[in-house]
């Protein structure tokens, strides 16, 4: 034994302990993030309980979040009574829903106080647009206040009410989003040409009145659209909200719940596994392509995926073409001597920056000064309210294409050390010029290298939220940056990004504990995301190296 | 080319097929233009990078810079007093300098253009015959000033400025009003002389104190109640008698809460009474506040908020006091700290409207900036050869108007912009206003007017190299000893499949651990304390155990795994072993701590955060163990093979190989590993600012959290003021951050390229 301590064997035992807890601890934490993400659109069985509380007896129904197993003496601290000789207790976080009507959507209770669990048939999950879940039991179904189905028969008739109440609810969003909000656009740009006008001082008096009587009608008659279209909203809104639900809630109250303010209902329990793939499938599409509700803790994210795959692609046409000459230069044209070290040890270093140095710089240069001027120049009328001088899209790309400046640079660098020198000297003894070596022979042949430097950009970029906080992400963006309003592309738009929704929801959010799921669900498509580019830039490396291994030899 | 055309040229088209003279030279010349903005694009872009880089150099310099400039008077204007030549007892200006007022001991109150001296109205107040003996102001903010008549009676004003905007031009209207609505009101019955006085209003009221020419002080509150019918204020008044000061008083001051009344004296001595109750009041503490037997009081103010006094005395001492409580709960004169002596007789203080300083006029005729929380002294300069009377700074302290015995006003425009920075404010222990020692305290904001910003940048400091320390303990073993490992030992298919997945964890967004940190394992951590501490002893002894097991396997068994697979058998044993510790953390909790291992540490005494420093250590850890992990391991794969193999020839086992050979050699660069990794955990925020309270404590408690100078920023720079104090000092540590990582790294780079050729010449 004390030779084998003398041979160093277990000491290599130890340090190969080091990599398999640094390998478990990633896979631990993507197998965390995958199960929990994914587990969110399953449909748990509805569970209904008996809780002894003393001598009250009370009710519970709801999905069951939490099981775990916890120490008496921890439990009493919170508050409730455990027998003495007890020492560990069971409990479980019940989702119990009907926040309108108890105003507790999560609960704790104890194992030892609860009866068998029951999985009632009729037990009803409502998703609803405002206050949460609902969890009941359902009674009947009305039309315009009129019960037409009762008992067994009441969900078979809700399915189809359901489908089609919902497609009304959407028409009217869809119609408030788009065509009332593009007469909306209009007006208020009609009040900042009217402002303009005023401002303007090289029109005398009588021109300055005819140009605001003219963009006067104009919102006048945008006004009248607006009336017509109000109307029509209206009617769709009342034809929407023309059927209801009746339901009894555990405590024995009874309910109506109109179907416009529901998003699905499931009845859990007599769901088969097949069923209950397809509600798993159509809530993850509704989670990937809808808006969030509820202060962001229900609903899609959309708007997340959105804001974040435009904010990466307006940067990724900053600096590709940044970036690939910058190397270009360093290695090709530059002459090589002691700057060109000290650039490319700079530029080497300013990968290693703190990313929030960025966002203050971003604040401070793009937002502030050049935003500021920008606005004073081209934005006049619209002061003191600001355009282009407070965060916005562009300066979030801005300031995160200077930030991936340095990972495009490095990796384009890397692939042109790797071209063969045969290649430039051939190309250039064949008469032609640096820029047609360039262009013709260089550039093609490390476009690979190119395309990992912005695959790594884009992946940095995405994950990237500390900068963003200041120069440009918003917790809920009003209207997408890219709509069908000319110019199309509002660079000016604060946008919503999938890291910055993760940090809101998780840290900002009034009902954490409803909201977890839905970041963890968020967490996993941004590590989806990221990862998925990380493993092609990987993979474009490695054939790339492949290919000159196979080239120089 | 076209040599080569000639000399084959068996078809006439070949020939044709070539550009004729003129085209080649126009297609020479376009090729040489191209070339030519090839060069000029790829140069800019070369350049571009190079400028971009600067750029947020200077820029982030050019923010932090006029923290350091110093404060500075421009050339003054001067302009007769106007309203005749009684003696000038106050002046003041509004915020936009449009007007300025200036009150005169016979009762004329003329306004004026403080820029160019223009009168702009002119008023008298009455004194009903009697003549005015005394004169005070309250705040500066409030506009309030008092006269103390020869008979017993004061008259209580206000200066105001109505803003008024006809045709989008600026328009600002002086108005004198009178708060009690008679000009003239009674404070001694007696009648006798009102030798000092004065005013302070506050949230309850106004209040009068007064020193009567027998020596009598006397308090008189007014106040306030809205009435029910009119909708207007009502004051009733109420007067008291204090107890008599032992010496002659020449100044008194009364805060705003009403609560405080200090006396300073002919001796230099400074008395509190405490009024809080004005029937049972009280002198409460006496203080010798100047130093010498024949030196006096001879001027008084408070700062805004009036908490700090600064007391200016005959000797031309400026010093700051305030209450502080002692262990039995009794308010003390404290002398807080000192200013830059003036060469004269102090003969004025005007505090700043919104920020605790103020400046001071002695008889010398020097004009003193101090500021109070930073203890500086921005200038004393020399501005007259007569003493300087009265002084006043505009409420955005943006100028200064005094005047002295010349008869004259002068003004002249002040920069002054970030007093509240100086060295000893960020760094040194401050004694804030309501605190009962000097503290280290990063407080930027508050809710209120009259709030102390506390700008001390030990807490952040101190904050962020407690997380990376936390995060080096964690990552630093496992980052190195794994590369180690996985360069040296582990056979090349596995390290095929490791190395990729340790550097993936790099790319993992921060915001994703620091969302785990905070949601999951912060709580996680609470309730399983004991496994936190279990793992960290028995993982290293079950790895032990497991490699003593294999060593006396069958021979048979471990032919079946060759060696350099070590790590993969190990992962079921840390699998077991976290497992095991997690089971067991209830049971080990009421074993030994009661029931609650947390309520344990409070009953102990150590203060525990659920999101702390551990936390953020093994959070943050994880983050930077990719870093670490991948420079570390080229380091150690890249030691030529001829040294280990040497070594291995004479003997040596592979691990006293490792130790000898491979760790010596390969040192500076996982010293570089280290550097590049700690510069990671210093300038990382989302970990930071989602796994710990925020909280800017000064301590290395690994229980609670802290607050980093780059989640500072995260936290506080979407509501800084541009161009504010506070703004700049988040540059600043903006500023800090790049340039320590900067060098960091430059040092690591450096280091890691003499390894390179180290390497290629060995």
């Amino acid at each position: 034994m004390r030779s084998w301590f003398k041979s160093g064997d277990p000491w290599i035992w130890l340090i190969g302990g080091a990599v398999s807890i640094s390998v478990i601890m990633v896979l631990g934490l993507l197998l965390l993030i995958a199960v929990r993400g994914l587990g969110h659109f399953w449909q748990p069985p509805i569970v209904e309980a008996t809780f002894h509380d003393g001598d009250q007896q009370i009710v519970v129904l709801g999905t069951i979040r939490t099981a775990e197993t916890v120490t008496a003496q921890a439990v009493r601290e919170a508050g409730f009574d455990v027998p003495e000789e007890q020492d560990l207790v069971d409990r479980y976080l019940f989702h119990l829903g009907n926040r309108d009507l108890t105003g507790r959507d999560f609960q704790w209770f104890i194992g030892d106080f609860l009866s068998e669990f029951r999985y009632p048939e009729d037990a009803i999950m409502l998703e609803r647009r405002e206050w949460g879940n609902f969890f009941g039991y359902l009674q009947a179904i009305k039309q315009d206040g009129e019960v037409i189905a009762e008992g067994e028969r009441a969900f078979e008739e809700l399915v189809p009410r359901l489908a089609r109440s919902r497609e009304l609810v959407d028409a009217t969003v869809r119609m408030e989003r788009f065509d009332i909000g593009r007469i909306n656009f209009a007006i208020e740009r009609e009040r900042l040409e009217q402002r303009r006008i005023e401002l303007n001082e090289r029109l005398d008096e009588e021109e300055r009145a005819a140009l605001i009587a003219a963009s006067q009608a104009e919102v006048d008659r945008l006004n009248q659209e607006y009336q017509v279209l109000f109307d029509e909203l209206t009617i769709l809104r009342a034809s929407g909200r023309r059927d209801a639900l009746v339901a009894r809630t555990s405590d024995g109250q009874q309910v109506t719940i109109n179907l416009g303010d529901v998003v699905r209902a499931t009845r859990a329990n007599t769901m088969t596994v097949p069923q209950k793939m397809r509600e798993y499938g159509a809530r993850f599409w509704a989670f990937m392509t809808g808006y969030p509700r509820e202060a962001n803790t229900e609903g899609g994210i959309f708007p997340a995926i959105f804001g974040t795959v435009t904010m990466v692609l307006i940067m990724s046409i900053v600096v590709t073409p940044f970036g690939v000459l910058a190397a270009i230069y360093l290695r090709e044209y530059a002459k090589q001597g002691p700057v060109t070290r000290i650039v490319r040890i700079s530029v080497n270093n300013l990968a290693g920056v703190p990313s929030i140095v960025f966002g203050v710089f971003g604040l401070g240069f793009f937002v502030y000064f050049l935003g500021g001027n920008i606005d004073q120049l081209f934005f006049p009328e619209r002061l003191p309210a600001p355009t282009f001088g407070s965060p916005g899209l562009i300066w979030a790309s801005l300031t995160l294409a200077l930030l991936t400046l340095p990972v495009v640079i490095v990796s384009t660098e890397e692939g042109l050390t790797r071209i063969p020198r045969a290649m430039r000297e051939g190309s250039l003894a064949l008469g032609a010029t640096k820029a047609e070596t360039l262009w013709k022979v260089i550039v093609p042949v490390s476009t690979p290298a190119m395309m990992t430097g912005l695959i790594l950009a884009v992946a940095r970029a995405a994950g990237e939220v500390a900068p963003l906080m200041l120069v440009g992400v918003v917790k809920l963006a009003p209207n997408l940056p890219v709509d069908g309003q000319f110019p199309f592309i509002h660079l000016e738009r604060r946008i919503m990004h999938l890291g910055f929704h993760i940090y809101d929801v998780g840290f900002q959010s009034p009902n954490a504990e409803a909201a977890r799921p839905l970041v963890y669900a968020t967490a996993l498509v941004l590590v989806l995301l990221i990862l998925v580019l990380n493993l092609t830039a990987i993979a474009v490396r490695n054939r790339l190296r492949e290919r000159y291994k196979s080239e120089s030899d | 080319m076209s040599s080569t055309a000639t000399t084959s040229a068996p078809a006439p088209s070949a020939r044709e097929l070539l550009p004729q003279g003129e085209a080649r030279t126009r297609l020479r010349r376009i090729r040489h233009l191209k070339d030519l903005t090839t060069r000029f694009l790829v140069s800019a872009a070369g350049y571009g990078v190079v400028i971009s880089l600067a750029l947020i150099f200077v820029f982030l310099f050019a923010e932090v810079m006029p923290l350091l400039r110093n404060a500075s008077l421009a050339e003054p204007v001067s302009f007769p007093v106007p309203g005749g030549d009684s003696d000038t007892v106050f002046i003041a200006s509004e915020r936009y300098q449009e007007a300025a007022v200036r009150f005169a001991a016979d009762g004329t109150v003329s306004f004026f253009d403080p820029r160019d001296g223009r009168a702009l109205s002119q008023r008298v107040i009455s004194f009903d015959g009697a003549e005015a003996v005394s004169f005070s102001s309250g705040e500066p903010r409030t506009g309030l000033v008092i006269y103390g008549l020869s008979d017993g009676r004061a008259v209580l004003a206000k200066h105001e400025y109505d803003v008024t905007f006809p045709g989008d031009q600026r328009l600002v209207t002086p108005k004198l009003s009178y708060p009690l609505g008679e000009p003239l009101t009674t404070i001694d019955d007696a009648g006798q002389p009102l030798e000092v006085i004065t005013v302070q209003q506050g949230g309850t009221g106004i209040g009068i104190a007064a020193v009567t020419a027998d020596g009598r002080l006397l308090l008189t509150r007014y106040a306030s109640r809205r009435s029910f019918l009119t909708g207007e204020t009502e004051f009733v008044r109420s007067s008291y008698e204090l107890p008599p000061p032992p010496a002659a008083p020449t100044q008194i001051l009364l805060d705003i809460t009403m609560r405080n009344l200090l006396v300073g004296d002919a001796q230099g001595f400074l008395h509190y009474y405490d009024i809080s109750d004005p029937a049972q009041a009280r002198l409460r503490d006496s203080r010798r506040v100047l130093e010498g037997d024949l030196v006096s009081v001879t001027s008084m103010a408070y700062l805004l908020g009036t908490v700090s006094i600064i007391v200016g005395g005959s000797d031309g001492s400026v010093a700051q006091y305030f209450l502080v409580r002692d262990e039995n709960n009794i308010n003390r004169i404290t002398r807080i700290r000192e200013f830059r002596q003036h060469p004269a007789q102090i003969t004025t203080i005007f505090p700043e409207f919104t920020r605790k300083g103020f400046v001071v006029g002695d008889a010398g005729g020097n004009l003193g900036l101090h500021y109070g929380t930073s203890a500086s002294t921005l200038f004393i300069k020399n501005v007259s050869h007569q003493p300087i009377n009265n002084v006043a700074v505009a409420p955005r302290n943006n100028s200064l108007m005094w005047t002295d015995g010349t008869g004259q006003i002068h003004y002249a425009s002040l920069w002054n912009r970030h007093p509240e920075s100086s060295i000893t404010a960020l760094w040194n222990r401050v004694w804030y206003e309501g605190r009962s020692q000097p503290e280290f305290v990063w407080q930027s904001s508050s809710a209120t007017d009259e709030f102390e910003p506390k700008f001390s940048l030990v807490p952040l400091s101190v904050g962020t190299l407690k997380a990376a320390f936390y995060a080096m303990l964690f990552a630093m073993p496992l980052a190195i000893f794994g590369a180690i490992y996985t360069a040296y030992f582990m056979s090349p298919k596995m390290r095929g499949l490791v190395k990729p997945t340790i550097e993936v964890m790099e790319a993992l967004p921060t915001v994703i651990l620091g969302f785990l940190a905070g949601l999951w394992m912060a709580p996680f951590i609470e309730s399983h304390l004991p496994a936190a501490f279990s793992i960290i002893i028995l993982m290293p002894l079950f790895m032990l155990l497991a490699a003593g097991l294999w060593h006396n396997a069958p021979k048979a068994l471990k032919f079946l795994v060759p060696p350099g697979w070590e790590a993969a058998m190990l992962i079921p044993v840390v699998l077991f072993t976290g497992w095991l510790c997690i089971t067991l953390s209830p049971l080990i909790e009421i074993w030994f701590f009661g029931g609650s291992m947390r309520q344990w540490f409070t009953d102990v005494g150590i203060t525990y955060d659920q999101r702390n420093a551990l936390v953020v250590g093994i959070a943050m850890g994880f983050a930077v163990i990719p870093t670490i992990f991948s420079i570390a391991e080229d380091a150690v794969f890249n030691v030529p093979k001829h040294l280990t193999q040497g070594s291995l020839a004479l003997g040596a086992t592979p691990w006293q190989t490792v130790i000898g050979v491979v760790l010596l050699t390969a040192s500076p660069g996982i010293f570089s590993a280290v550097m590049i990794g700690f510069g990671r955990a210093v300038g990382e925020t989302m970990i930071v600012l989602m796994a710990t309270g925020n909280s800017p404590v000064v301590n290395f408690n690994i229980f609670e959290g802290m607050r980093t100078l780059s989640a500072n920023i995260a936290v506080e720079m979407p509501e800084a003021a541009v161009g504010s104090t506070h703004y700049r000092l988040l540059f600043l540590a903006g500023l800090v951050l790049f340039a320590f990582t900067f060098v960091l790294n430059t040092i690591a780079e450096v280091v890691r390229q003499r390894l390179r050729a180290k390497y290629s010449s060995l």
